[in-house]
C-alpha cells in the first residue's frame, strides 16, 4: 500500500529526501547553540570577584560570534526545510489527486458502481488531505524529533557522562507511558469520529429533508435525535480527551522528577567537586528537548496510524483495474445504426446465477424507432446500457453496425451511440458549454439546431443571457423538464448513429414530448432511436415496441399488434388510457 | 496534546473561514456568554489553576538559579557539608513541581468538559433554532454553508475554547511574571529585550499576514477543486457516455495545480515562522549577553538594576544578575511565540462564531394561530373533547371558552396571490374549493405554480393577499403544528431518513402500530418490494435511501403519508417514477383509504389525474381551465393539448 502511494511522489522526490537531511542540520544547531550558551554563561560565572576583564569580554564576543553563525546556519536550514517540506507534501497531494482522478477516468460503469460516487469524492478530498498532513509530518517532524533526542542525549553524555544516564531512564519511562496512553486513546478517538459522523449526518439529513420534517411537524423529535447525537459526541470526546490531557502533565511530571533527581545527584557531585556548575545547568537545558522529542515521535506515529485507513482507501482507487478495456486492434468506424443482441444474458455481479437479463435476441435495423416499455425493475435501462458498452455482456454478444461492440474503439463506439441516461446530469457552466459536451467545436447554429429538435430552444431564449445562461452546479438553475431537454440536445449534437433515450422525457409534458419525437422522426430519420418510457403515448408511434418483463423480452412488434398479442402491453395501455378515451388519444 | 487532537481532526473539516467582518469584541463577549452559561464556577476554578501552573513554572525557572547559588555552591569543597538546607530546598522544589503538574492536569481536565460542554450547548441551540426557521431561510442559504456551521465552524470554536483561551491566560501570566523579574534584574536590558520582541512580533505578523493571504487562496482553490470533484464524479457516468474524460482531466489539472501552488506557498510561509522567531530569540540572547557584559565591565548605572541597588552596587549589574537575566530571556520568548501562534486560530474562531451567530440570529417561523387539533367524541350531536376520542376536531378559542368544529378536510382558496419574492408573483388570484371526499388535480407545465399551491396550504410560505380556509377557519388562525398534522404530504423530492423502512413509514405518525404501517405499505403498493428485501421492514436505509430506486423511494413516501391517516392528502408528483401498473394499485389503495377525505394531486401523467373530480389547469400562475376529465377534453383547450399531444403536430 505504502509503495503504491509513494509512487506518486515523483518530481518531489528530491525535496522529500532533502527535507529530513536539512532538518538534521537544524536539529544539530538547535542542540549546539545552548551548548555554546553554557560556555558563554560559564565565562561570566567564572569571572570571579574581580569582575569581567577584557579577556572575558573577548571570550563572550567569540562565543556570541559562534552562536550567531550557528543561528544563521540554523535559520537557513529551518527555512529551506520548511519550504521543501511544504512543497513536497503539497506536490505529493496534488500528484495523488491527479493520479486518482486519471485512474477514475479509466473506470468502467461497473468500477464506478463498486465504489459509488460519494465514496470516490471522500477519497479524493478528505483522505488526501489527511495523507498530505501525515506525509509532511513524516518528512519534517518524524526525522527531526528523534535526531533532536539523539543529539541532546549525545551532548548530555559529552558534558556529564556520570549523570546523563538519569535522562535515559526518564526517557524510557516517558516513552512507555505515552505509548500506552496513545494505545488507549486510539479506539476512543475512532469511536468519537464515528459519533461525530453520525452527528453530522443527522444535521445533513435535516437540511435536505427540512420540508418533510416540517410537513410532519417532527421538529421536536428531530431536535431530540440531534441532542442524543451531541450527547454521544460529548461523552466520547470527553472520554478520549480525558486520557489525552493526562499526557502533558504526566510528561511534565516526568521532566520535573528527572530534574529533581538530576539536581540531587548533580548537586552532590558538585559539592564533592566532581562536576562543574555550568555542566549541570547545561544538562538541565537539554531536558525539555529530550522529552519533547520523545513525545512528538509517539504522537506523530500515532497520527500516522490513524491515517492508515485513508491511505488504504486511496491505494484501493489507484490499484483498481478497469473492467472494460479498449481492444488491442480496435475498429474506429461504426458503419450504420443497426443493433443486434444475440443470446445476451447479463448480470451485474458477473455471476450467471443472478442474471437480470436473460437470453435476449433482438435485431434492430438502422434508422428504426424502437420503444421499450416494462414495469419497474424489468431491466430496461440495463438492456440499453449494453449497446454503448457501458457494461460487458455476461453471455452472448451485442453488435452495433454488424460488429461486436467489444471490437470497437470505446470512444468511437460511444460517439456513435449517444445515450441520454435516466439519471442525467448537467454541469456548472453555461448552456452552450454544456451542449458542447456533445460536440466540442459546435457552432452556435448547430447548438440552436439541436436545441430546437429537443424543444429546448424556446425556453433557452427566454432565459437571461440565452445560451450563455449559467446552469449552476448540477444544473440547478433549470427545472427537471428543461434539464431533460438540454440533455437530449446535448446527445443530439454528437450526431450519433444510434440515439438512446432512457426515460428522458418523464418530466416533460405530453405535448412537448410528442413534439420532440416527431422532430426526431423528421430531422434524424437515419438515426436508430431507442426510447425507454413509462408512458405508452411516448412509444406507441414507434416502428416497433419491445415489452420487457423480468429481464426477458415478452413481446416485440407494432402498437396494434401488441394490443392484440401482449397481455402486459394491453394492461399498461389500459391503465393509462382508461379504455374510454381512445378517441382522444388517437 | 491538544495538538494531537488537532492533527487527528485535520482533513475532517475542509473549508475554514479565514476572516471575520463584525466587531471582535461583541463576538468574544458572546462566546464567553456561552462558555459561562453552564460552567461559570468550574471555569473560574480552571483560570485559578492556570495561574497556579504558570506561577509554578516561573517560580521553578527563577528558583533553579537561586538553588545552585545558595544551596550547592556554598557547600562546595566543605569537609562535612551540611545537606539539610540542600535537601530542604529540593523538597521545596519538589513541592512546586507537584503543584505545577497537578494544576496543569486539573485545568486541562476541566477545560475538556468546559469546551465540549460549550460546544454541545452551541450545537444543540443551533440545531433547535434551525428547526424553527422558516423555509425561506433554507431557500436563501445553501446546505453546504449551513453544514459548515455544524462542522468547520464548531471545530475552530473547539480549538479556541480548549486551547487558545487557556494558552493566552497562561502565557500572559508567564510573560508578566518573567517580565517583572527581568525588570527587577535590569531595566536597561529589559528595554533591549523588548526591542527584539517587537522585531519578532513585526516579522511574525508580516509573514503570518502573507501566508494568511495564501491560506485564503488555498481555501478557495480547495473549495473550487472539491466542488469540481464532487460535481464531476457524481456525473462520472455522463462523462463516460460523452467521452469527456480528456477535457475533464485538463480542467482538473488546472485546478489541481492552482491548489498545489497556493497550499505550497501558504505552508512554506507558516513553516518558516518558527525557525525565524527562534533565530531572532538567539540574536536577542547574544545581544543581551554583549550589552550585559559591557555594562558590567564599565559598572554602568545604565543597566538600571534594582537588584544592583538592593545589593549595594548602585544600578550596576552583578554577574549573578547577568546569568539570571540571560536565563530569563530564554523563558521570556517561549510564551510570546505561543501567543503569536494563536493569532490565526483566534481569527478563524471568530469567523466561525460569527457565522454560527448569524444562524442563531435568524428570525424563526411564528407559531401560527390559536386554533388547535383535538380529539373528541360525539354525543347527541354535541362534540365533547376527550383524549381517547375517535374524531378529530378543531378546538377554536372564543370569548366563552372553546368551540369545537369537526375536522372534515374542506379547503378553499379565495383570491390567493403569492410570490416567493415580493416583486415576482407566482400565483395570481387563485380561487378553488375542495370538498371532503374530492380528488383535486393540478396540471400544467413546469413552473406554472402547482407545487406552490400545496406549499401555501401547509403554510410553508405565507400568502400576500387573499384567504385560505380549512373547514371554514382561516389557516392563519390555526396553530402551524396542528395545521401540518392534519395534512399528509408527499413532496416532489422524496426524502427518507436513515433508519429502518418501518421507522420511515412511521415517521408521519409516531404512534402508528406495525400493522398499520404494513397496511399503509400494502395500500401504497410498496409491500411486495419491501418483502423482497433481505430484512424486509427492518431493512436499514442509508442516507437518503441511496440503495433504493427512485420509484421505490416514492412508494415509501406514499406509504409514509398514508400511515398518517390525515383527512387531507397532498401528492406532489408522487408517482412520477413509478410504472403505471403499480400506480394503478396505489390509486385503488388511495380510493379506499381516502373515502370521504380530500386529496390534492399534482402530476404530469394523464393516468394519475384522470379520475379526479376536479382538474385545474394552471398556466403562469393562473387557473385557465377547470372541470373533470371528460369536460376538459370536450373543451379542446390547453388540457386537451397537453394530454393528447396531437394539437400542434403535423
Amino acid at each position: 500500500m505504502i509503495k503504491t502511494l509513494i509512487g506518486s511522489v515523483r518530481q518531489y522526490k528530491a525535496r522529500a529526501i532533502l527535507t529530513p537531511l536539512i532538518m538534521v542540520g537544524e536539529s544539530a544547531m538547535e542542540i549546539l547553540i545552548p551548548w555554546v550558551m553554557t560556555y558563554l554563561i560559564g565565562v561570566i560565572e567564572n569571572a570571579g570577584e574581580s569582575g569581567l576583564t577584557s579577556a572575558d569580554f573577548a571570550m563572550i564576543a567569540r562565543y556570541g560570534g559562534i552562536m550567531f553563525l550557528m543561528a544563521c546556519v540554523s535559520l537557513t536550514c529551518g527555512v529551506l526545510g520548511g519550504r521543501f517540506a511544504s512543497q513536497a507534501s503539497a506536490g505529493f497531494a496534488a500528484n495523488l489527486r491527479e493520479d486518482m482522478y486519471e485512474r477514475i477516468q479509466t473506470y468502467s460503469f461497473a468500477n464506478i458502481d463498486r465504489f459509488s460516487a460519494s465514496s470516490l469524492i471522500t477519497r479524493m478530498t478528505t483522505d488526501v488531505t489527511n495523507v498530505q498532513t501525515a506525509f509532511q509530518m513524516c518528512i519534517r517532524i518524524l526525522v527531526r524529533a528523534p535526531i533532536l533526542f539523539l543529539f541532546a542525549s549525545i551532548m548530555s553524555f559529552v558534558i556529564a557522562p556520570q549523570i546523563a544516564w538519569i535522562f535515559l531512564i526518564g526517557a524510557v519511562i516517558l516513552a512507555v507511558v505515552v505509548a500506552l496512553l496513545m494505545q488507549k486513546v486510539q479506539p476512543n478517538f475512532r469511536q468519537m469520529f464515528k459519533k461525530y459522523d453520525k452527528l453530522n449526518s443527522v444535521a445533513q439529513e435535516n437540511l435536505t429533508g427540512i420540508r418533510v420534517v416540517k410537513a410532519y411537524v417532527l421538529e421536536n423529535e428531530e431536535i431530540e435525535k440531534y441532542r442524543q447525537a451531541t450527547q454521544a459526541v460529548y461523552d466520547y470526546s470527553v472520554r478520549a480527551e480525558k486520557i489525552l490531557v493526562v499526557v502533558t502533565p504526566l510528561a511534565q511530571a516526568v521532566i520535573y522528577a528527572t530534574t529533581l533527581v538530576l539536581l540531587a545527584v548533580g548537586g552532590v557531585q558538585i559539592i564533592r567537586n566532581g562536576l562543574q556548575v555550568s555542566d549541570l545547568t547545561g544538562l538541565l537545558s537539554y531536558c525539555t528537548q529530550i522529552f519533547s522529542g520523545i513525545m512528538t515521535v509517539t504522537m506523530v506515529l500515532n497520527f500516522i496510524a490513524m491515517s492508515r485507513p485513508a491511505m488504504e482507501r486511496i491505494a484501493e482507487v489507484l490499484r483498481e483495474e478497469s473492467t472494460i478495456k479498449n481492444p488491442a486492434d480496435p475498429v474506429f468506424e461504426v458503419t450504420d445504426g443497426s443493433v443486434d443482441f444475440e443470446g445476451v444474458s447479463f448480470s451485474y455481479s458477473g455471476r450467471e446465477d443472478n442474471c437480470v437479463l436473460h437470453d435476449i435476441d433482438l435485431h434492430i435495423r438502422s434508422g428504426e424507432t424502437i420503444g421499450v416499455i416494462g414495469g419497474t425493475g424489468s431491466s430496461k435501462s440495463t438492456l440499453v446500457s449494453l449497446i454503448p458498452r457501458l457494461y460487458d455482456v455476461t453471455e452472448g454478444r451485442v453488435k452495433v453496425g454488424g460488429r461486436d461492440v467489444r471490437e470497437y474503439d470505446l470512444e468511437s463506439l460511444r460517439n456513435a451511440v449517444a445515450m441520454v441516461l435516466q439519471k442525467n446530469v448537467l454541469f456548472s457552466g453555461s448552456i452552450a458549454e454544456n451542449l458542447r459536451w456533445g460536440k466540442e467545436d459546435a457552432t452556435q447554429e448547430e447548438l440552436e439546431n439541436a436545441a430546437r429538435l429537443a424543444c429546448a430552444d424556446e425556453f433557452i431564449r427566454q432565459l437571461p443571457g440565452q445560451y450563455d445562461y449559467d446552469l449552476g452546479q448540477g444544473g440547478v438553475n433549470v427545472s427537471g423538464g428543461q434539464k431533460q431537454r438540454l440533455c437530449i440536445a446535448r446527445a443530439l449534437l454528437k450526431n450519433p448513429k444510434v440515439l438512446i433515450l432512457d426515460d428522458s422525457t418523464s418530466a416533460v409534458d405530453m405535448k412537448t414530448d410528442a413534439k420532440i419525437r416527431s422532430a426526431l422522426r423528421e430531422h434524424a430519420p437515419e438515426v436508430t432511436k431507442i426510447i425507454i418510457a413509462q408512458r405508452v403515448a411516448s412509444v406507441q408511434d414507434a416502428d416497433r415496441i419491445l415489452v420487457l418483463d423480468g429481464g426477458r423480452v415478452t413481446a416485440f412488434g407494432g402498437h396494434e399488434q401488441l394490443l392484440r398479442e401482449s397481455e402486459i402491453y394491453r394492461t399498461i395501455y389500459e391503465t393509462q388510457n382508461g379504455g374510454n378515451c381512445n378517441g382522444a388519444a388517437e | 496534546m491538544a495538538q494531537l487532537n488537532n492533527m487527528m481532526r485535520m482533513g475532517k473539516g475542509v473549508r475554514f473561514a479565514v476572516a471575520y467582518h463584525g466587531d471582535g469584541k461583541g463576538i468574544f463577549k458572546r462566546i464567553m456568554r456561552y462558555l459561562l452559561a453552564d460552567h461559570k464556577g468550574i471555569f473560574c476554578l480552571a483560570c485559578v489553576l492556570i495561574v497556579f501552573s504558570a506561577v509554578a513554572s516561573i517560580g521553578i525557572a527563577s528558583f533553579l538559579g537561586i538553588f545552585v547559588d545558595r544551596f550547592i555552591t556554598p557547600l562546595r569543597g566543605a569537609e562535612a557539608p551540611d545537606y539539610r538546607g540542600f535537601i530542604g530546598a529540593l523538597c521545596f522544589l519538589g513541592g512546586i513541581y507537584f503543584v505545577g503538574s497537578l494544576s496543569n492536569f486539573l485545568y486541562n481536565r476541566i477545560m475538556v468538559s468546559v469546551a465540549q460542554g460549550t460546544l454541545k450547548r452551541m450545537r444543540n441551540e443551533m440545531f433547535s433554532h434551525m428547526q424553527r426557521l422558516p423555509l425561506r431561510f433554507f431557500d436563501t442559504n445553501t446546505h453546504g454553508d449551513l453544514m459548515s456551521c455544524y462542522t468547520n465552524d464548531t471545530d475552530v470554536m473547539r480549538q479556541m475554547l480548549s486551547q487558545t483561551i487557556p494558552q493566552i491566560i497562561s502565557s500572559t501570566i508567564s510573560v508578566i511574571g518573567v517580565f517583572s523579574m527581568m525588570v527587577f534584574y535590569s531595566v536597561g536590558l529589559t528595554l533591549l529585550t523588548l526591542v527584539f520582541v517587537s522585531v519578532m512580533f513585526l516579522v511574525t505578523r508580516k509573514i503570518a499576514k502573507k501566508s494568511g493571504g495564501y491560506f485564503i487562496k488555498q481555501q478557495s482553490a480547495l473549495g473550487r477543486e472539491n466542488g469540481f470533484i464532487e460535481e464531476m464524479l457524481s456525473g462520472q457516468k455522463v462523462v463516460k457516455v460523452f467521452c469527456h474524460e480528456a477535457r475533464a482531466k485538463a480542467r482538473f489539472r488546472e485546478l489541481n495545480e492552482e491548489l498545489r501552488f497556493n497550499a505550497s506557498q501558504a505552508n512554506s510561509l507558516s513553516n518558516i515562522i518558527g525557525p525565524i522567531s527562534n533565530q531572532v530569540g538567539y540574536l536577542q540572547y547574544i545581544a543581551v549577553a554583549f550589552v550585559a557584559a559591557l555594562l558590567a565591565m564599565s559598572r554602568s548605572v545604565l543597566a538600571l538594576s534594582p537588584y544592583g541597588w538592593a545589593n549595594g552596587l548602585g544600578g550596576a549589574l552583578s554577574l549573578g544578575a547577568i546569568v539570571s537575566f540571560l536565563n530569563l530571556v530564554r523563558s521570556f520568548n517561549m510564551p510570546i511565540q505561543q501567543v503569536t501562534q494563536q493569532f490565526n486560530s483566534i481569527v478563524q474562531a471568530f469567523a466561525g462564531a460569527e457565522r454560527i451567530f448569524a444562524v442563531l440570529d435568524a428570525v424563526p417561523e411564528d407559531e401560527g394561530g390559536t386554533v388547535t387539533l383535538a380529539k373528541a367524541e360525539e354525543h347527541d350531536g354535541v362534540l365533547e373533547e376527550r383524549r381517547d376520542g375517535t374524531i378529530w376536531v378543531w378546538k377554536i378559542p372564543g370569548k366563552n371558552g372553546f368551540r369545537y368544529e369537526r375536522l372534515r378536510g374542506e379547503i378553499r382558496f379565495y383570491g390567493v396571490t403569492f410570490g416567493y419574492e415580493k416583486e415576482k408573483t407566482v400565483l395570481h388570484d387563485i380561487s378553488l374549493y375542495a370538498e371532503p371526499g374530492q380528488k383535486i388535480a393540478f396540471v400544467g407545465s413546469t413552473g406554472a405554480g402547482k407545487t406552490t399551491i400545496t406549499n401555501l396550504i401547509n403554510r410553508f410560505y405565507d400568502i400576500q393577499s387573499g384567504t385560505i380556509t380549512y373547514d371554514g377557519i382561516n389557516i392563519r388562525d390555526i396553530r402551524k403544528a396542528d395545521l401540518r398534522h392534519s395534512l399528509g404530504t408527499v413532496l416532489q423530492d422524496t426524502h427518507l431518513f436513515t433508519g429502518t423502512i418501518l421507522e420511515n413509514i412511521r415517521y408521519s405518525r409516531l404512534d402508528a402500530t406495525e400493522e398499520e404501517c404494513v397496511e399503509a405499505a400494502r395500500l401504497a403498493g410498496a409491500d411486495p418490494f419491501i418483502r423482497s428485501l433481505p430484512q424486509g421492514y427492518d431493512t436499514v436505509i442509508t442516507a437518503d435511501g441511496a440503495n433504493l430506486s427512485q420509484g421505490q423511494r416514492q412508494l415509501l413516501s406514499i406509504a409514509r403519508a398514508m400511515a398518517s391517516h390525515c383527512p387531507v392528502l397532498v401528492l406532489d408528483e408522487a408517482t412520477s417514477s413509478v410504472d403505471t401498473r403499480t400506480e394503478a394499485i396505489i390509486e385503488q389503495g388511495l380510493d379506499k383509504l381516502m373515502e370521504g377525505r380530500t386529496v390534492f394531486v399534482i402530476a404530469h401523467r394523464l393516468s394519475t389525474v384522470r379520475n379526479a373530480q376536479a382538474i385545474m389547469v394552471l398556466e403562469h400562475g393562473r387557473i385557465i381551465e377547470r372541470g373533470n376529465h371528460e369536460q376538459l377534453l370536450e373543451q379542446k383547450g390547453k388540457y386537451y393539448e397537453l394530454y393528447t399531444g396531437k394539437f400542434e403536430l403535423d
